[in-house]
């Protein structure tokens, strides 16, 4: 239980990330520990005590293996993060370029 | 960069391509696979950019030739999901070449070609993000 | 086996913690990255080899990334005291208030919720649902490849690889229409 634990703080850390930050790099960088921690979690789920990878092998016989599932589905999880963050990135590019700063507060010139 | 960048650049970045063809090749029969197959590629295309300048591709912050690669390699994906809608059980996403024995390189149906797919359009998506957010020119708007 | 887990786990919101409290930005971007090689040792002791090798090349190119975006644009973090100190008294109060408020509330609904949850979790390493056995007993007679991540993601899944493959091509799309305005007519 203890681990699921320290998984669960380190989605409170990337959440404080979120909330009370004003740099936007720094919002980023907390999205991208939030998701991290949400694959640990899945991870850890899905493992069964004194199993193996889950790969056939030759040799060896049938033995109990960790579930499949959550890896297939964290496989295409990570690419997907990936994406977003740059996605982010290009935003915060052109609001550098515009407003001269990264902070949150200044940048309110909406114009009509 | 300095010389001794650039000559290990040189020895490395074949080593890598070839190391990233072989995890997408043997992707159903050990770890890897389609994604970190392209991941890999894309690494050694990067390796080579940022030790030798941006015109060694010669590009300067334009990239429709990445682009082109994408979009070809997504139309080959749908391509061959849709080729399962018309032999044997006509579902789509249907495994329809034969699986032989397991653990030998042809085998396993469709999953060998989804993988190289798969992986061309990983490799192509991550370098064009490379391009476009590192070597990135100021426009005039 | 925990134990190991566990330490590795507390290292990882140590630099948590540590990079959104930087002064410099290029400090914190490289702090993210402990978090992120943290997380391929977690996956190699969990024995998920795939991951592990998908993780470690995705976040190499998330740091180049960000480091390019950091150094070519301002790198100090931002002066916070000397705005407060311009506005009014009011002003202060009620903004610094409400920002405590809100983080404080969101952690107590979280933790009270994760409480009530955490009895129906099965504990750490007893894992048994049906369609994990289905798919490991069946995987290899009907997809034919040895590993089976590979046959769950290609063959049983494959609706998910498809949604995947679009969202990383509307990304990359995306970006290029951001950085691109193409003069105004």
């Amino acid at each position: 239980m203890l681990v699921y634990l320290l998984c669960f703080a380190l989605f409170l850390t990337g959440l404080y990330g979120v909330l009370a930050q004003r740099n936007i790099i720094k919002i980023v960088i907390g999205l991208s520990i939030m998701e991290f921690s949400l694959f640990l979690f899945m991870v850890l789920i899905g493992y069964v005590r004194l199993g193996d990878a889950p790969i056939l092998v030759n040799g060896k016989e049938q033995t109990v293996f960790v579930d499949p599932l959550p890896q297939a589905m964290i496989l295409t999880a990570i690419v997907i993060g990936l994406a977003t963050n740059a996605m982010l990135l290009a935003i915060a590019i052109r609001i550098f370029r515009k407003y001269g700063t990264f902070d949150v507060r200044k940048i309110n010139h909406l114009k009509g | 960069m300095t010389i001794i960048v650039k000559t290990v650049t040189k020895i490395i970045v074949g080593v890598t391509f070839l190391y990233g063809i072989y995890i997408i090749s043997h992707g159903h029969l050990t770890p890897g696979g389609g994604f970190a197959g392209g991941a890999i590629i894309a690494g050694a295309f990067i390796l080579l950019v940022l030790a030798f300048g941006s015109d060694v591709l010669k590009l300067k912050a334009r990239e429709e030739g990445s682009s082109t690669f994408e979009s070809l390699a997504i139309l080959g994906f749908l391509l061959l999901s849709i080729i399962g809608l018309f032999i044997g059980a006509k579902v789509f996403f249907y495994n329809y070449l034969p699986k032989g024995t397991v653990g030998e390189l042809i085998s396993a149906g469709v999953i060998p070609l989804y993988n190289i797919v798969v992986g061309i359009e990983v490799a192509a998506a991550l370098i064009t993000i490379f391009l476009a957010l590192v070597i990135y020119k100021e426009e005039e708007s | 086996m925990e134990t190991t887990l566990s330490i590795i786990i507390g290292f990882m919101i140590i630099g948590g913690l540590f990079a959104l409290n930087a002064k410099d930005l290029l400090s914190a971007v490289i702090s993210c990255g402990v978090v992120g090689y943290g997380l391929v040792i977690c996956f190699l002791l969990l024995k998920a080899p795939d991951l592990a090798i998908v993780q470690i090349v995705v976040e190499t190119v998330t740091l180049i990334i960000m480091i390019a975006v950091v150094l070519n644009s301002s790198r100090e973090e931002l002066k916070e005291k000397i705005s407060l100190k311009l506005e009014g008294i009011s002003y202060i109060n009620t903004r610094y208030a409400a920002n405590i408020a809100v983080v404080v509330v969101f952690t107590l609904l979280l933790l009270f919720f994760f409480g009530e949850s955490i009895d129906i979790l099965t504990p750490f390493g007893e894992h048994t649902t049906r369609m994990s056995t289905a798919y490991i007993e069946n995987a290899a007679n009907q997809t034919g490849s040895a590993n089976l991540v590979t046959g769950v993601v290609f063959d049983f899944r494959g609706y998910d690889t498809l949604g995947e493959v679009t969202i990383l091509f509307t990304a990359v799309i995306g970006i290029l229409t951001i950085l691109r305005i193409k003069g105004r007519k």
